[in-house]
Parts: C-alpha cells; structure tokens; sequence
C-alpha cells in the first residue's frame, strides 16, 4: 500500500552540485530535509547511486545527527528547548503543556498533521527563556498560558 | 536623526521585526530607520535607539508595535513626554557602562548586513596592516604578547596552537572557526556573528595569514539560522571587496571562505569530531596525538579556534598585545564575554575584563536574583563544567582559579540559579545532555554516563541507598581517567561540583526522602493553607486529576492519594495559598 509520491527530480540541482565535491554529505542531507522536511527513502538510495557512498553508511551519518528525521513532520514543527537556561526557568512546565494541549510525546507528530514536537538543547535566545521555535518564529518568555494562546492561534491560521 | 532596532535572534525574538514594521508604517523617514546586531540587554528587548544628529542617543526599551507612533510623534516634535515610559533608565544603562567591550565592541551598533558599516568602524585596517606590513611570525608575536588564550572553554594559548600550525610542514593548511556552540545556555558566538560577522572574518583571516593557510571554514550549528544567513552575506560582501579570495589587498596571500553548517550534535563542537563532521561523516572524535596541527582537515595541517577568540585579533592587532595584556591577572589576559541568564534580573552578554569577581558579574551587572529568594549557585562550562556555590560568589573571573572550584571558565555560560533549583536535578540535568549526546566510542563515556544518569534519576525520585555519593564519586573519577575525548573526561564535572558543594541536598533526598528545593516532583507534596485561600476555585479547575475539592469562597483541600504532583494548583494559585513542601 505503500505508494511513492517523493518527487526525485527537485533533487537534482543539489546533486548537481554537491555530489561530486567530496565532504559533501551532510550538506546533501540538509538540502533534501529542507525539501521533502524529512529524509525519504527513495532520496537515500538516490544519493548513494549518485555519491557512491553507501546507503548503509548515510543513514549511519543521518542518524548520528538530531537534525535528521526519517517521517514527515507536521506542517508546524515545535522546537521546545531544553538547554540549562530553559531548564531553570521551568522549560518543564512548557513541555507538559505542549503534552497536554496536543496529545504527543516529544518527537510525535499530532493526528492532523498539524504539529509535530521536538525538544532541543538550546536555541540561543537563552536571556528569554523558556524558549521554543516553531518553523521560522522564535517565541520566548514562555508560561503555559502564553503557549496554549500560540498553538490556539496556530491552529485557527491552519483552517 | 537615525532610528536603530536590535535585530538579533533575542530582539527578533521578543517582536522586534514587527517593530521595525510598525515604525515604517508611520511617517518616519524610512532611509532613517535601519538595524543593528545584538544589544545585550536582552532583558529589555525589544530596544529602539534612536541617536540625533550629534549622534546622542536615546534608548528605548520593551517597545512594542503600539508604541510606534508615540515614537514617530517623538521624531516630528522632540517632545520626550511622548516616549518618556519607554526612556532606559539609568539603572539599566549601567549594565552596558559597567563592561569593556572588545570582542562586542561594535555588537549592537553597527549594522551587520553592511560593510561599510564596519569600514566606518576601522573595519579590515588590522587585516591590511598584518598583509602589508607584518610578517606571519610578527602577527603570532603580537598575539603571544597579548596572552589571548582560546575562548572556547580549554583556554589554551592562541599564539602556540598557532605558531604549531605555522610550523607544520604541507602546502596546503585549513583555518578552522568552531561556531558550534554546544553549552546549551550559552549565546556569546551567535550574538558575535549576528552583530557582527565581518569582525568574525577578519580576525579569521588574520589567522589564516599567520599560520599560511589559504583557506577559512566555518562551522556553525545548526540552530542558528540568522548567524548563518549574516555570515553568508557578510562573507559575499568581503568578496565582492576583494578582502576574501585572490591576492587580498594586492599582496600574495589568497583564501577563500566556507560556511558548514553542524547538524545538531554536542560532541562535535569538541575539535577532532568536528573535523571527522566537515568531512561528511558521524561526528566521532579522533584520537590525539596526532594533533589538528599536523593533521586535520583531510589530514591536512589545520587550526581551530573559537568564534570569540577571532572577534579578539583584530583589535589586538589595531591597538598592540600589551593593551589587551594590560587587562585582566597574571595567568588571564584581556576580557571575556559572558551570557549571563537563568534567574537573574538583568539577562544578556556580559563583556569583562578578566580579573572580575563573579559578584560583579550577577550582582553588579546582573542585577541579583530576578525573583525574592536567595542566589544558590552559577553554572559555568555547562557539560563540562560545574556549580559554584554563593559562598564562592568573590571567585576571580581567572582560568585558575574558577578551575580552582572544579567547574571551568568554559565558553561564557553562566546560569544563576536560586534556592527553587534542585542541584541533584541540575546534575541529572546535565548528565540526561551528555549521555545522549555521548558518541558511543569509548565505553567509558556511552555506558558510565547511563550508569551515572540511572543512579540520580533514582536519587531524584527518592530510591536513593546509603553508598550512592560514594559510588557516583567514584563512577565520576573512572570515566574521568578513561573517557577518550573531553566530553566524557569533562562529563562528571556537574556531578562532582554538586557533591562538593550541596552534599547535603544528596543525603536529605537519599535519607530523609525529600528535595530541599522543592523541585523533584516524586518528593514532594502539595497542600492548601486554608487562611491563604479564598475559595476562588481556579486549582480546582485546573487540576487534570480532579484531586482538588472544595466550594466557592471556601478553603480548598487537596486529596493526596489522587494528587499527581504535576504542580498546576501551585502555578495557578493566585494568592500563594498552594504549599509544596
Ligand atoms: C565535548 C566538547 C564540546 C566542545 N564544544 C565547543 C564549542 O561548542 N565551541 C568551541 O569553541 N569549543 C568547543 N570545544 C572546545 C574545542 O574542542 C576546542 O578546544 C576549541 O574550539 C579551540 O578553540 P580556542 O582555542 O579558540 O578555544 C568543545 C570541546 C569538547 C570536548
Ligand atoms: S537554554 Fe533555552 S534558549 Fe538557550
């Protein structure tokens, strides 16, 4: 049941132009995340054909690192961070939130597709925290309330 | 009359972009209005300077959209009243007058997207004057006479990692910039980049001339989008000028310039592992000897050093080694930046010159606590450092003698933290980063850190046993001896810090079953004060669990064998009547 609709060819500029540059993997994986938002299979093995690094050994890299992902995210991706600065400033309290308002554990994507929840070691806007990004949007000086009214909002612009 | 706005990733982040917007939309000048980096004074954010044509400034902090037009009628009329709310006071202002700033100097003035903004700045004056007049050996005098030493948290000495690659042999070297920034808590080399990369660049450059590489990388993570986008422009701009790429400034010396950006893994932030990451591959460290000096970057001669330890050279070279040795102690040399967050008042990027007492960085600087309890500890170093407790609150800012109390200078995280937070949590914090964060190479670090990680979670949630201090103590000092690279030798430090320092607060979670802090969920209980409460019902419809009764205007009681201790009573709680205790 399984049916492909990972369209290989918007591939083929990053191909093009990192494939044969050597040290180049990593950058190649950015790309294609920031295209399908996840690493599809059929774009792994098309990477190794054309690399000729192995399928194996990609997928050994993609997984090292958190950035990666191999399922779809949902069209609002939720970075909640977890760094120290967060952490003091009861970043806890926010993840509960989250938990409770959407029903997903971290790394979980929500039913509709809507939003998906990553926790993260920090984002850098630490004088803010609790801190979370949700796709480009950074939003800081979080309480639980604040955060209910932001998915609330989210969810209203997605209708 | 020029109107600047704090764009970096805080001030964008508190609202500043739509700031900018709302002040375009009324009748200001638009060619008047335009951006700068990072302030510092994060905790005001979003700030509007606006500086008249004597270039007096008057700064305005927590705008927000509505007050734009108060802003535009300010301009038309230059009456103060309109705006007087927003006016800094002079309380706050002393926590930038209070700094020196070198690394930061033109952070928060400058605008970052235009080089001729920092031209104007004596931008690339140190850059020709080491092409044109200095030999490679002369600059690595200079920084050796300055004492810069590496700010990316080991300290070592800039001028000898630099002279090594100057002396290994092969034609073709790597200048190298760690802009991976992994101590979570930490934003000094983001705010450096966004505020101001050409700064970054140059001081790359300069570097790259000393040790006669001809080409410049950049490593920066990931969750720094905006760095990233400011440095690929600025690096654009200087090629456009000619300063990156061939024969810069007339002379023979070429390099180009890479930016690569991490994906998201601590450990690649520690230097070999960062190199194996530009390569393409799992950010695993390497074994050491042989050093990056001799062999890097496809194995070739390489040097790696931190984004704020570059932002130092070119005013090293500009103003002479002895100005900035003049700064600081015997052993540290110069200022250092740090980001001082967590519970004090006034958060944001502290610059100092070394020799500073903790005390003036949280209390004179910082503002003390930002809430009413008493200042507890600072973690400085993050993973790898540690907790210094408010007794040791007049410790020099020296890499000796912070190294003294068993944290680190680190890389300018400090989180300050009052008697709410746990420090059993805080080193099972730490531990939950390294051990999944921990590449798996060495056994030490993959199954010492879970070993480590496992006995605080049980400590935290009251199965502590008698022999648990011990133990961990001795887990901390075999992984120590046997960790391969330095996230696993430094992984123990938040572990050994907090036994040092808070013993006390193991023994009372492992004997007496309670956390003092009041923050291990599994420890404590809630309650109502029936004098404090007014009936007002709010616990009650917040709690998840319904273990809250009572009627309107009547005291509420808790059933504590339904209580699921998530806290909600106790945040809700609008006249302080919920006790956790
Ligand atoms: C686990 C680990 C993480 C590190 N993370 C960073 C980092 O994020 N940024 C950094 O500049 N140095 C980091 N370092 C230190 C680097 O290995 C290296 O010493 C430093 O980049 C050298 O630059 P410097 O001499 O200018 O300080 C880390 C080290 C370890 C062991
Ligand atoms: S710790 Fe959360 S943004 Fe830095």
């Amino acid at each position: 049941m399984e049916k492909t609709t990972v369209d290989l060819s918007l591939l083929s500029d990053v191909l093009n132009e990192y494939a044969a540059v050597k040290g180049s993997l990593i950058t190649i994986l950015q790309h294609t995340q920031e295209i399908y938002g996840y690493l599809p299979k059929e774009a792994i093995e098309l990477i190794s054909d054309q690399t000729g690094i192995a399928a194996s050994e990609i997928i050994g890299v993609a997984t090292f690192y958190t950035q990666f992902r191999f399922e779809p995210v949902g069209k609002y991706l939720i970075m909640l961070c977890q760094g120290t600065a967060c952490h003091v400033n009861s970043s806890e309290l926010i993840l509960e939130t989250i938990k409770d308002e959407l029903h997903i554990e971290d790394g979980e994507t929500t039913e509709d597709g809507l939003f998906s929840l990553k926790c993260v070691a920090c984002l850098g806007c630490c004088s803010l925290s609790p801190v979370m990004m949700i796709n480009e949007n950074t939003y800081g000086s979080l309480t639980p309330e604040k955060t209910k009214k932001i998915l609330k909002e989210l969810r209203e612009a997605a209708v | 009359m020029r109107i600047v706005i704090g764009q970096g990733s805080c001030g964008i982040a508190a609202g500043a972009e739509k700031v900018r917007k709302a002040l375009l939309n009324t009748d200001i000048n638009a060619e008047s209005i335009s951006i700068t980096g990072c302030i510092g004074m994060c905790y005001l954010e979003p700030i509007v300077d606006i500086y008249d044509d004597d270039n007096k400034l008057t700064r305005l902090v927590k705008v927000s959209e509505a007050d734009a037009p108060a802003v535009a009628a300010y301009i038309k009329t230059g009456d103060k009243t309109m705006i007087e709310k927003l006016i800094v006071t002079d309380e706050d202002s002393e926590f930038l007058s209070k700094q020196t700033r070198i690394a930061l100097r033109n952070c928060g003035i400058i605008n970052p997207e235009n080089i001729e903004a920092y031209i104007e700045k004596d931008g690339y004056t140190a850059l020709k004057k080491c092409l044109c007049d200095m030999t490679p050996e002369e600059v690595i005098e200079v920084i050796k006479t300055s004492g810069l030493a590496g700010r990316g948290g080991a300290g070592f000495p800039t001028w000898f990692k630099w002279n090594a690659a100057r002396q290994s042999q092969g034609e073709e070297k790597y200048l190298i910039c760690n802009a991976d920034e992994g101590d979570p808590g930490a934003f000094m080399d983001r705010a450096v980049i966004e505020s101001d990369p050409h700064n970054l660049i140059e001081g790359m450059l300069i570097g790259a001339y000393a040790i006669g590489a001809s080409h410049a990388v950049v490593y920066v993570r990931a969750e720094y989008p905006l760095a990233i986008k400011r440095l690929t422009n600025a690096i654009a701009q200087a090629q456009e000028k000619g300063i990156i790429g061939e024969n810069i400034f007339g002379t023979d010396f070429s390099c180009d310039f890479m930016i690569k950006a991490g994906a998201g893994a601590f450990v690649c932030g520690e230097e070999t592992a960062l190199i194996e990451s530009l390569e393409g591959h799992r950010g695993m460290p390497r074994l050491k000897p042989p050093f990056p000096a001799q062999s890097g970057f496809w194995r070739k001669p390489s040097n790696i050093n931190n984004v704020e330890t570059f932002a130092n050279v070119a005013w090293i070279i500009n103003n002479g080694g002895e100005a900035f040795a003049a700064m600081g102690t015997e052993g540290s040399k110069g200022t250092k930046v740090f980001a001082v967050t967590g519970k004090v008042k006034r958060s944001g990027l502290v610059e100092i010159p070394m020799g500073k007492t903790l005390r003036d960085v949280i209390f004179d600087i910082g503002g003390g606590m930002k809430t009413d309890k008493e200042f507890k500890a600072v973690q400085m170093g993050g993973p790898s450092g540690g907790c210094i407790p408010a007794s040791l609150i007049d410790t020099v800012i020296d890499y000796k003698a912070l190294g003294a109390t068993g944290a680190i200078m680190g890389s300018g995280g400090m989180v300050v933290m009052d008697e709410s937070t746990c420090m059993v949590g805080m080193a099972k914090f730490f531990l939950d980063f390294t051990a999944k964060e921990s590449c798996g190479k060495c056994i030490h670090c993959r199954i010492g850190t879970k070993r480590m990680l496992e006995m605080l979670e049980r400590i935290t949630k009251g199965k502590g046993k008698e022999g648990d201090i011990e133990l961990l103590e001795e887990l901390c000092y075999s992984i120590k001896d046997g960790a391969l690279c330095g996230l696993g030798q430094t992984a123990p430090n938040p572990v050994l810090t907090t036994i040092k320092y808070f013993r006390d607060e193991y023994e009372a979670h492992i004997r007496d079953k309670k956390c003092p802090a009041g923050e291990c969920s599994d420890l404590i209980e809630y309650s109502i004060e029936a004098d404090k409460c007014r009936g007002c019902t709010l616990c009650a419809k917040n709690c998840p669990v319904g273990a809250i009764s009572g009627t309107v205007r009547n005291p509420h009681i808790i059933d504590t064998d339904k209580c699921i201790k998530c806290g909600k009573c106790f945040t809700v709680c609008k006249f302080g009547a919920v006790k956790k205790a």
